[in-house]
């Protein structure tokens, strides 16, 4: 008889739900002729500068390990570029720390602040890892529901209801995805008093700052007194369109992002040398490279969003990031049912909002990051679609 | 001139891209398809916009290849009108693609389009070597564009992402 495998699985791991994801991408991934609205990266080319940065790199045979925390130079830069562009200031010696994507930071952040049973507040729709890497860490994902008509905005109020003695931190994700939502200065300060009576920790996930196109952006660690409750989360996957090149940073005050360094240090040593050459170019040379595709979203967005409500799918303006989170109440359908329904019929890829929690029922995400011909061809489609409803 | 922010955006839309239709383009800049017309009548008024051109790679298609060269020509400006009345001679014929006065060891860049070298070579000696204010002439034939205009010909950046990614 064979013996059963899965009893060797941990129970967390086990009871871990499949990611809503990876089944649509089973599903699109075997089909031809596919226009795909699912993809959560750019679709932009990492600039010339940067690659060649890298390819340097490796001519110089920088193929060791470097420091746990990171090359000191690109720390630095790290430190110029958050200190220029937000306001925020870090010690590039002991308040930063370069990881492999913005994922491993925020592994880092939760595995370090959580004790067995704490509850870390999420705030739905959600980015598909955060619950999951909460519950890994052994901490209880809260969820908060955002809605529509808030334009999916987090409310202090909503803060207040889901906080318990065993609350440790609240995850914080602006521009979001899925939704495409960015928090105002106002917003945040209204935040970041509720943050301040509980004596709570912000981890601010700011992956897509460098994507925000009507307002200036504002980073979680410049509100007045909050310097000392945020763990800041952010890296080159988006805003550089680097995905493929693993590499994030994350800062914090010393004690924190100390106790970080020391998990990293075991489990990772250090994030891969030849991106971070590649990075530290990205961020010396690249700024206007970044600002030239930040036009070139909004203006998709622009046409995207105007065309999604031309063809009856009612969408809020998204401030940032590359997605948008059409309603399709008046389909009756639930999400999956449309995404596979457009999948199957038109051939368009899009990811059903309940992936990313409950509350992103009723919705579809829609990446807007392809080139204005095929978001064209997407829209043709999708608006013969939705004419039988 | 000087132009504000949307009609500059719309002008960099249209130079990247001048087949999008003004529907597309209006929803792209958020205004209205009449405002976008009239922008872009306006532009073409003023020859800010002069011309809608398409790039053509004619290395694929068989029997139009054609050869590109690009001449270095040494003039003797005419007292009065300097450099501008021999390079107007020679960019009025329709082989000449383009026409530069340079700084450095020649004065005009001159860049000839012809359907063989020797349609190329007739042209450089019958035409431009004969204008009297010609003094010399070298002749650089291209044999491989790889970039043209800002445009990478057969770049290879198709979209490699995976349909559906977090
Ligand atoms: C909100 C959010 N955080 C983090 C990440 C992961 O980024 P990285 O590629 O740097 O690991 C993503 C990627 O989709 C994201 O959307």
């Amino acid at each position: 008889m064979t013996i059963n495998k899965t009893q060797f699985l941990s129970k967390t791991v086990t009871e871990l739900k499949p990611s809503g994801i990876r089944r649509f991408f089973d599903l699109a991934a075997n089909m031809e002729g596919v226009i795909s609205l699912g993809v959560g990266e750019p679709d932009f080319v990492t600039s010339w500068a940067v690659r060649e940065a890298c390819i340097l790199s490796l001519e110089q045979g920088h193929t060791s390990y470097t420091a746990n925390a990171g090359l000191i130079e690109l720390r630095s830069e790290i430190a110029s570029y958050l200190n220029r562009s937000f306001s925020v200031k870090y010690s590039p010696t002991s308040e930063i720390l370069v990881t492999v994507g913005a994922s491993q930071a925020l592994d880092l952040a939760l595995r370090a602040i959580i004790d067995p049973g704490d509850e870390i507040i999420i705030v739905e729709p959600t980015f598909v890892s955060y619950a999951p890497i909460v519950s890994l860490a052994g901490g209880v994902p809260v969820p908060i529901h955002t809605e529509k008509e808030d334009e999916f905005k987090l409310r202090p109020d909503q803060i207040e209801k889901v906080i318990t003695n065993r609350t440790k931190a609240i995850l914080i994700c602006s521009p979001n995805n899925p939704t495409g939502s960015v928090l105002s200065k106002e917003e945040l300060v209204e935040i970041s008093k509720i943050i301040k009576k509980h004596d709570l920790l912000v981890i601010s996930d700011e992956i897509y700052a460098e994507l925000v196109y009507d307002q200036t952006y504002t980073s979680f660690p410049s509100i007045e007194d909050m310097f000392d409750q945020t763990i800041l989360i952010s890296g080159f996957s988006k805003g550089f369109a680097m995905t493929g090149w693993r590499l994030g940073f994350v800062c914090a005050p010393e004690e924190i992002l100390q106790a970080m360094l020391k998990i990293h240090q075991y489990t990772m040593m250090c994030a891969p040398t030849m991106a971070q050459h590649a990075a530290i170019e990205a961020l010396k040379g690249g700024m206007h490279d970044v600002e030239e595709m930040r036009k070139s979203y909004r203006q998709r967005r622009n046409f995207f969003v105007n065309s999604l409500t031309e063809i009856g799918l009612t969408c809020y303006t998204p401030g940032g990031a590359f997605y948008a989170f059409p309603s399709i109440e008046k389909t009756g359908m639930t999400s999956e049912q449309f995404a596979e329904n457009l999948l199957l019929e038109e051939k368009v890829a899009v990811v059903p909002g309940n992936v990313f929690g409950e509350s992103g029922e009723g919705f579809v995400r829609c990446s807007y990051a392809s080139s204005i011909e095929q978001l064209q061809e997407a829209v043709k489609r999708m608006g013969r679609f939705m004419k039988k409803f | 001139m000087t132009f504000n922010e949307i009609e500059i955006e719309i002008l960099n839309i249209i130079e990247k891209d001048s087949r999008l239709s003004v529907d597309t383009i209006a929803k792209m800049v958020n205004k209205s398809t009449e405002e976008v017309s009239t922008i872009i009548k306006k532009l073409e008024d003023l020859n800010v916009i002069v011309e809608y051109n398409t790039m053509v790679n004619w290395r694929k298609v068989a029997g139009h290849e054609g050869v590109t060269a690009m001449i270095d020509v040494k003039v003797a400006p005419k007292r009065g009108v300097g450099f501008d009345a021999i390079a107007e001679r020679i960019y009025r014929y329709p082989e000449v693609k383009s026409v530069y006065l340079m700084s450095g060891a020649y004065d005009l860049s001159v860049v000839i389009e012809g359907k063989s070298m020797s349609e190329v070579g007739n042209f450089v000696s019958d035409k431009l070597s004969t204008l009297d204010s010609v003094l010399s002439t070298t002749t650089h034939f291209v044999l491989k564009k790889y970039k043209h205009d800002g445009t990478i010909f057969d770049h290879g950046e198709e979209d490699k992402r995976i349909v559906v990614s977090p």
